[in-house]
C-alpha cells in the first residue's frame, strides 16, 4: 500500500496535535534535567508548521518536508529546532519529487532524516537524546518490511521500539545537550526528546493504521 | 509565581518593544526576524559584533548593543536559542565591510544555530568568524558532557571585543582579544533559589530553604550540586577556590573581578560577596585591577550569583577602559 502525499500530511498535523496535547509533558520532563522549554519549543514550532502547509500541500512528498524543516529551523529554536528541522531537510532530500511513496521508500526517507540528526548533533544511541527513540524506531521499521510485515504492522513495530527506547532513556547518564551538565543526577529522568520522538514515530502508526493498534501490557 | 506580565506567550516582544522605546538613542529593535542592532549600523569599516541567546538573561546580550560593545543581538524565546535566521538578518544589518564576529555560548542549541547562519551568511559572502565562550569550571569539559557552558566571561568578552572593532582592528584581530578574555576567564555560579520560566508557571527545581545548588547554568535547570546553605563567606570561598584553581591563578596576576547577580538578588548581598572575594584574592596575591558588580547574565528572577575571574594584561585592561555607551553598561562618554 503506498503512501500518498496526503498520508504524509495527516502524519504531520497527527504529530502537530499529538505535541499540543503532550505539551506540558514535555515540559514537565524538561524542567527535571532541563530547562522547562521543550513543549512550548515544539508546540510553537509545529504550530507555525500547520499554518504553512495549506501553502505547500499540492507539492510532492519532498517539498512538503523540506519545507516543514525550514519552518522548524526558524521557529523552534534550541537544539531541537536544528535537530528536528534536519530530520525533516534530511527525509525531504530523500523523497524528492515524490508524490507517493513505498513503505521501503518511507523507511529509507525516515532513516535518511534520523542519520542527518545524529550527525549534526553529533550523537549515539545511549547519550539520553531522540537517537534513543529514532534509531530503534527505523531499525525495527526496515527489519519488519524486510522480514515481510505489511506496512501497518511494521509501524507499530516501529512505534514499540521508540516507546521502549524512550523507556530505555530514563536510566542514562546524559552526555549529550543541557542534561549533560547535571552528570549522575540525569539518571532517573525521561528524556525529553527521546519522548517527542516517540510521539513522532507513533503519529505514524496512529495516522496510517489506526486500527492494527496492538494493546500494550 | 507572581510575575509582572501580560500573557506568557508575548513575553519577549513586549520586552523588546519597551527596551527600544526607552533606548531609542543607542539601540533599534526589528521583528520578523526578531533581533536589537545599534541605531547607527551598519558602522562602515568596523568589523560588526553578533551575539544573541535565549531571552531571560537580560541585559545580556540586547543590553550591550551599542558603541564599543555589540552591534546586534538575536534574542530568542525565553532560554531558546534564536535561530539561524536571526543571526543572518542580524549579520547582514551590521555588515560594515570589515566581515562579523559571531560571540557564541558553547550550547548545544546555541552552537548549532549560529554554526547553520554562520554557513548562511558565508554563502552571501559576508566574512564571519565564531568565537564559542566556554568558561564555566562547574561542568567538566570530557567526552561524556557537552563541554564547558558559555558564562559570564561572555559579557567581559563582548566588552574587550567590542573595543577592539571600534578602533577599526580587523576581524582576525577582533575574533583573537574574543579568543584571548575566554582562554583567560573562568566562571562559577550558585543558586538559592530556581527561576520560573513564563510559560511553567512554577520554578524549574524545589529547592528548600536550607539548601542551595552549586555550578549552576543560566536557564534555570539544576546545578552539579546540592547541599546545605552556608554563609556568604563559605560559598565565596567555594566558588572563587575552583576559579583560581582551575586557569590557575598566579600569585602577581592581575584580575577582572565580576560579581553576577542572577536576577533576584539584591545587590547589597552583591556587594558582600565581593568583599569576601577581594579578601580570598588578596591571600592568593591575584591583584583584582578591574571589577564589575551587578546583574549582567541572569536567569530570570533566580537568586543567586556567579563569579568570574579574568586574568588581564595591559591590552585588555586598555580595551576594558575603552569608551562604550549601551543601555547596560555606560563610561568613558
Amino acid at each position: 500500500m503506498p503512501i500518498t502525499r496526503d498520508a504524509v500530511l495527516d502524519w504531520l498535523k497527527a504529530f502537530a496535535a499529538a505535541i499540543a496535547s503532550e505539551r506540558d509533558h514535555l515540559t514537565e520532563l524538561d524542567s527535571a534535567i532541563g530547562d522547562a522549554d521543550h513543549g512550548a519549543n515544539m508546540d510553537r514550532g509545529f504550530q507555525a508548521v500547520l499554518g504553512m502547509l495549506p501553502a505547500v500541500a499540492e507539492q510532492d512528498v519532498g517539498a512538503v518536508l523540506k519545507a516543514v524543516g525550514m519552518k522548524l529551523v526558524s521557529t523552534v529554536g534550541g537544539a531541537s529546532g536544528p535537530l528536528y528541522g534536519t530530520l525533516f531537510l534530511q527525509m525531504g532530500a530523500a523523497t524528492a519529487g515524490k508524490l507517493t511513496l513505498s513503505p521501503a521508500e518511507w523507511a529509507a526517507g525516515l532513516g535518511a532524516g534520523v542519520e542527518g540528526v545524529a550527525r549534526r548533533g553529533r550523537a549515539r544511541r545511549g547519550e539520553k537524546t531522540m537517537i534513543d527513540s529514532l534509531v530503534p524506531a527505523t531499525e525495527a521499521l526496515s527489519a519488519a518490511l524486510e522480514g515481510g510485515a505489511s506496512l501497518e504492522d511494521a509501524l507499530w513495530q516501529a512505534e514499540r521500539a521508540a516507546r521502549r527506547g524512550m523507556l530505555d532513556t530514563t536510566p542514562m547518564v546524559a552526555t549529550k545537550g543541557r542534561a549533560s551538565y547535571l552528570g549522575e543526577r540525569s539518571a532517573g529522568h525521561q528524556d525529553p526528546g527521546a519522548t517527542s520522538a516517540h510521539l513522532l514515530v507513533r503519529a505514524a502508526a496512529e495516522a496510517w493504521a489506526p486500527e492494527r493498534e496492538p494493546h500494550h501490557p | 509565581m507572581k510575575k509582572l506580565i501580560n500573557k506568557p506567550e508575548d513575553v519577549v516582544a513586549e520586552g523588546l518593544r519597551g527596551m527600544a522605546l526607552a533606548h531609542a538613542d543607542i539601540l533599534k529593535v526589528q521583528f520578523g526576524p526578531d533581533y536589537l542592532v545599534r541605531a547607527d549600523a551598519p558602522v562602515k569599516g568596523k568589523v560588526g559584533i553578533v551575539s544573541g541567546g535565549g531571552s531571560g538573561h537580560e541585559p545580556m546580550h540586547g543590553g550591550f548593543v551599542g558603541m564599543g560593545m555589540l552591534d546586534a543581538a538575536c534574542p530568542g524565546a525565553v532560554f531558546t536559542s534564536p535561530t539561524p535566521d536571526q543571526v543572518l538578518a542580524a549579520s547582514r544589518a551590521v555588515s560594515g565591510g570589515a566581515g562579523v564576529l559571531l560571540i557564541v555560548k558553547n550550547y548545544t542549541g546555541d552552537v548549532l544555530n549560529f554554526e547553520m547562519a554562520a554557513d548562511m551568511a558565508r554563502a552571501e559572502g559576508i566574512e564571519v568568524e565564531a568565537v564559542v565562550t566556554n568558561d564555566d569550571v562547574a561542568v567538566k569539559d570530557s567526552l561524556y558532557t557537552a563541554g564547558r557552558r558559555g558564562v559570564g566571561v561572555t559579557v567581559l568578552a563582548e566588552k574587550m571585543a567590542g573595543a577592539a572593532a571600534e578602533e577599526r582592528r580587523p576581524l582576525e584581530e577582533v575574533a583573537e582579544v574574543c579568543r584571548k578574555v575566554n582562554a583567560q576567564g573562568r566562571s562559577m555560579g550558585m543558586a538559592l533559589t530556581s527561576c520560573t520560566v513564563p510559560h511553567a508557571g512554577k520554578p524549574t527545581f524545589d529547592l528548600p530553604e536550607d539548601e542551595m545548588e552549586i555550578g549552576i547554568g543560566i536557564h534555570g535547570e539544576p546545578g552539579r550540586t546540592r547541599m546545605k546553605l552556608k554563609t556568604a563567606a563559605e560559598i565565596t570561598e567555594l566558588l572563587a577556590t575552583a576559579v583560581l584553581e582551575d586557569l590557575p591563578f598566579q600569585r602577581g596576576d592581575r584580575a577582572l573581578a565580576l560579581v553576577n547577580g542572577m536576577g533576584g538578588t539584591p545587590l547589597i548581598e552583591l556587594y558582600l560577596v565581593f568583599q569576601e572575594l577581594a579578601r580570598i584574592c588578596k591571600g592568593r596575591g591575584v591583584a583584582i585591577a578591574r571589577s564589575l558588580v551587578g546583574p549582567y547574565i541572569t536567569s530570570l528572577d533566580m537568586a543567586g550569583c556567579s563569579l568570574t575571574l579574568v586574568r588581564m594584561d595591559d591590552e585588555l585592561l586598555r580595551l576594558w577602559d575603552a569608551p562604550v555607551r549601551t543601555s547596560a553598561l555606560r563610561w568613558g562618554v
